[in-house]
């Protein structure tokens, strides 16, 4: 840190109306540094970077570029200030070649010709069309692109997510090439191990505000965790009890070294009749390809899956619903017509086959949908467009489509999401409620502290395996955010976070 | 100042839930402008024999614009309706004297039947975009018409009585062509509100993939529907031919767009998941009289054209406006 930083940025906030998206980040880079930049989901980490690649501008703070004020206002001014971002999703327009994608940028040809061999794919043919390329070959191209331009900053937002391990390999020595070069690198990961190969330090955001700024030495994963969590780690009392006895339950629903697109490479677990099942993973780990496999809207690519001993393949949501699997989606929006009534809403599941186009039975019809309303306490001021409620009852819509309809296994995907508390805190004994009337529920929740409050047992999924599974006594918030971040389970807590946990627990 | 604008800024905004919860009210209201204007401009032209003319030009019209407001429903449209009608006419005169008017009718039936599958199948299981699925299937009828028209030139052709009657037929004053529209239009309004089917052509068209989450198999869906679309044009066929009396290329084709309009000023929204049949009803009538109003007015055909344009896309972006959320 003797040097003068070459990127600097100060008490940067942004806020959303009355919402704080980032409320005081700071960060410093010197040239030559390579900094990791780790929070939680929803610590702000993606709205920090938006602001640095100029996406977004912030609503206070200051940044600074070797020493000038400057006011990014779009990605081509970050460009031009020599701050070189490379996104997790391929940059690449697919329909041109290669070449003509570079020309758009002014790239010169000679430097990403060098940066693709030093990458590990010298063998790029430049006239074919970007979208001929394997994924993991247009993220190494996104990569060259970027080097090739000699970017003071380069920002790497989890470059090696879709990668192969070799090439993660090549992606972390030209990281490390870049050191002697004086520029700098912003690396975003989930992964502690490449942290600790290629990272000089580690910038830690929990809500919003920076809490930590820590060289990386061995061990401080630990530390880096204790910052993620914060005060989180006095886990709250549970709030609801699992029911005590499942062991003797026989599983409904067995995957088996499922695997799908190219994050979900081989999960295996069993989920209970009578329990609900809490699925725990850092975003984009292959939960996504996961819940859309089971709910039948994509085929996996290998291992498969079996309800009550029977092998099943859902070739369409309708097939899932049939066997009795129903999803609810993590955006709500995909599941609602938004324009229609509450009532409607609830009802499309009852007229999706041929033989139920006809007549309705509106009497029979609004027995059922009342029942469900009432039972989740939608509150139906507003009901004639699904669209005027708010985001709690619309989500509450979405789950009492199936509570009319019937089933037996719940898929439910982070279904507490951007809701109010008090619409979650009905939501978690919904849950526990239908499993103890005999339902499964799998649970995939982005907030750690639910877990403990809805769950009997939790998987928790990693780099699209299964790297753990517990039951929900066991997964406080400090040992699921360590295996989220695949961290070996043997790994015993700093002592501070463990007697911190056991006071709270008991 | 700031009372006087919130209160018509009430007012407006009133008017705006009005016309979304009630989009027919001022439909009516345009609907009765106008036939008040066509007799302020030609007084004494307003009588039971000009209604019954005009409902019976306008029942044509409403059932190919039933064919456009169910397939926007789901976000598509029916551009072939007009060759799926045409056929069915040919068939129908045609086949008359070798048949029987029973035979004519319920032969004729099928090629509307046809273009209606091969719609919904290159709709629903190709994804071909509604627009060009239609446009073409309208093409190669016609192409296949034109092929056809040379059996009508050699066979002949004549008009079943039944479908004269129906098509200009009177009885007590009241068109006959009644007896066909009502139960359709109570079939389609009362399926779009009460039935599964109507239930499923609003869902697919505002979400497919809400639809599909909720197990809604969506190509069972789109087929059935330009199926429906095809045969309600088919029968519209009939109905000209009854009307029009002598099967020609140009029998329905020039009234597909209108009808087109007609769902559109009824407030079905292109875009899907909006809409109903009742508008539609409406803005048929409202297209009869308006068509009614330019001839009366002696403007050139010309001239004509460009107003009914204009009306059109005055009507539409007014509505639109009214009903939009802002």
């Amino acid at each position: 840190m003797a040097l003068s930083p070459i990127l600097s940025a100060r008490n940067v906030a942004k806020n959303y109306g009355a919402v704080a998206a980032l409320k005081d980040a700071s960060l410093d880079v010197a040239p030559g540094e390579v900094i990791a930049l780790m929070g939680a989901n929803g610590a702000g980490k993606s709205t920090l970077v938006k602001i640095l690649t100029g996406a977004i501008s912030p609503s206070d703070g200051e940044i600074t570029i070797r020493g000038n004020r400057f006011k990014v206002s779009s990605p081509a001014d970050a460009r031009r200030a020599g701050l070189v971002p490379v996104y997790q999703e391929p940059s690449l327009i697919p329909d041109l070649n290669i070449l003509d994608n570079l020309k758009l940028g002014s790239t010169p040809v000679d430097p990403f010709r060098h940066w693709l061999d030093e990458l590990g794919v010298p063998d790029v043919d430049l006239s074919e069309l970007a979208r001929h390329q394997p994924l993991a070959v247009q993220r190494v191209i996104d990569l060259a692109r970027a080097l090739a331009s000699e970017p003071a900053i380069l920002l790497l937002d989890e470059m090696t997510a879709a990668l192969p391990a070799n090439l993660v390999d090549r992606v972390l020595d030209v990281v490390k090439q870049q050191k002697p070069l004086d520029r700098s690198v912003i690396y975003i990961s989930h992964r502690f191990p490449e942290i600790a190969a290629v990272c000089d330090r580690a910038m830690v955001l929990r809500d919003g505000k920076t809490v930590g700024d820590l060289a990386i030495t061995d061990g401080v994963e630990e530390e880096i965790v204790e910052l993620m969590l914060g005060d989180a780690i006095k886990a709250k009392k549970r709030a609801y009890a699992t029911a005590s006895v499942k062991e003797v339950l026989k599983p409904r629903l067995e995957v088996s070294q499922l695997s799908a697109g190219s994050k979900l490479t081989d999960v295996s677990f069993d989920l209970r009749a009578g329990e609900v099942l809490g699925v725990v993973a850092l975003e984009g780990q292959g939960q996504d390809e996961l819940f859309e496999v089971l709910a039948g809207m994509a085929q996996p690519d290998g291992g498969g899956f079996s309800i009550d001993g029977t092998p099943c393949r859902f070739k369409h949501p309708a097939d899932a619903i049939a066997a009795g699997h129903v999803y609810v989606p993590g955006d709500r929006a995909e599941a609602l017509l938004m324009q229609r009534s509450v009532r409607e809403n609830i009802a499309v599941p009852f007229h999706t086959k041929p033989s139920q186009w006809g007549l309705i039975d509106m009497a029979a019809e609004k027995a059922k949908v009342d029942a469900a309303i009432e039972r989740l306490q939608i509150d139906t001021r507003a009901q004639g467009e699904v669209q005027r409620l708010s985001g709690g009852n619309q989500q509450k819509v979405t789950i009492a489509r199936w509570l009319a309809m019937g089933f037996q296994t719940i898929l439910c995907f982070d279904p507490t999401r951007g809701i109010d508390v008090r619409t979650k805190h009905q939501i978690y004994p919904l849950l526990r409620e239908l499993a103890e009337q005999g339902s499964s529920v799998l649970f995939y929740t982005s907030e750690l502290a639910e877990v403990q409050q809805a769950c009997d047992r939790v998987v928790v999924i990693f780099n699209g395996r299964v790297v753990d599974q517990m039951d929900a006594e066991q997964a406080d918030e400090p040992t699921l955010m360590r295996a989220a971040y695949g961290l070996t389970a043997d790994d015993t807590l700093p002592e501070a976070a463990q007697t911190a946990a056991q006071g709270t627990v008991t | 100042m700031t009372a006087v604008s919130s209160k018509s800024n009430n007012w407006l905004k009133g008017l705006r839930t009005l016309v979304r919860d009630y989009p027919i009210i001022p439909l009516i209201i345009l609907l009765l402008g106008l036939v008040v204007a066509l007799e302020v401009m030609r007084p004494g032209i307003i009588n039971e024999r000009w209604m019954a003319n005009t409902v019976k030009f306008a029942i044509p019209l409403a059932m190919l614009a039933a064919c456009q407001t169910l397939t926007m429903l789901t976000g598509g449209i029916d551009l072939s309706v007009g060759v799926a009608a045409t056929v069915s006419a040919f068939v129908a005169a045609s086949q008359l004297t070798v048949l029987g008017p029973t035979g004519a009718i319920l032969v004729a039936l099928v090629p509307p039947l046809l273009i209606g599958l091969v719609n919904g199948v290159g709709v629903a299981l190709f994804r071909v975009h509604p627009l060009i699925m239609t446009l073409g299937t309208g093409l190669i009828g016609t192409g296949c018409l034109l092929v056809y028209q040379r059996t009508v030139i050699a066979s002949g052709s004549s008009v079943p009585d039944i479908l004269s009657w129906l098509g200009t037929g009177l009885s007590y004053g009241v068109p006959n062509s009644l007896i066909i529209f009502v139960p359709l239009a109570v079939i389609i309004i009362v399926g779009l509100r009460r039935t599964g089917f109507g239930r499923l052509l609003y869902a697919v068209g505002e979400n497919e993939e809400a639809a599909r989450l909720a197990g809604v198999r969506t190509w069972q869906v789109l087929i059935t529907l330009y199926v429906i679309s095809g045969l309600i044009a088919g029968i519209t066929g009939l109905l000209y031919l009854g009307l029009i009396k002598a099967p020609s290329l140009s029998l329905v084709e020039p009234r597909v767009l209108p009808s087109v309009a007609a769902a559109v000023i009824g407030g079905t929204s292109i875009f899907g998941g909006r809409g109903g049949y009742s508008g539609t009803i409406v803005g048929a009538l409202i297209l009869t009289v308006l068509a009614t109003m330019l001839t009366v007015m002696q403007i050139p055909e010309g001239t004509r054209r460009i107003f009914f344009g204009l009306i059109i896309l005055g009507v539409t972006a007014i509505y639109v406006r009214l009903t939009q959320d802002r």
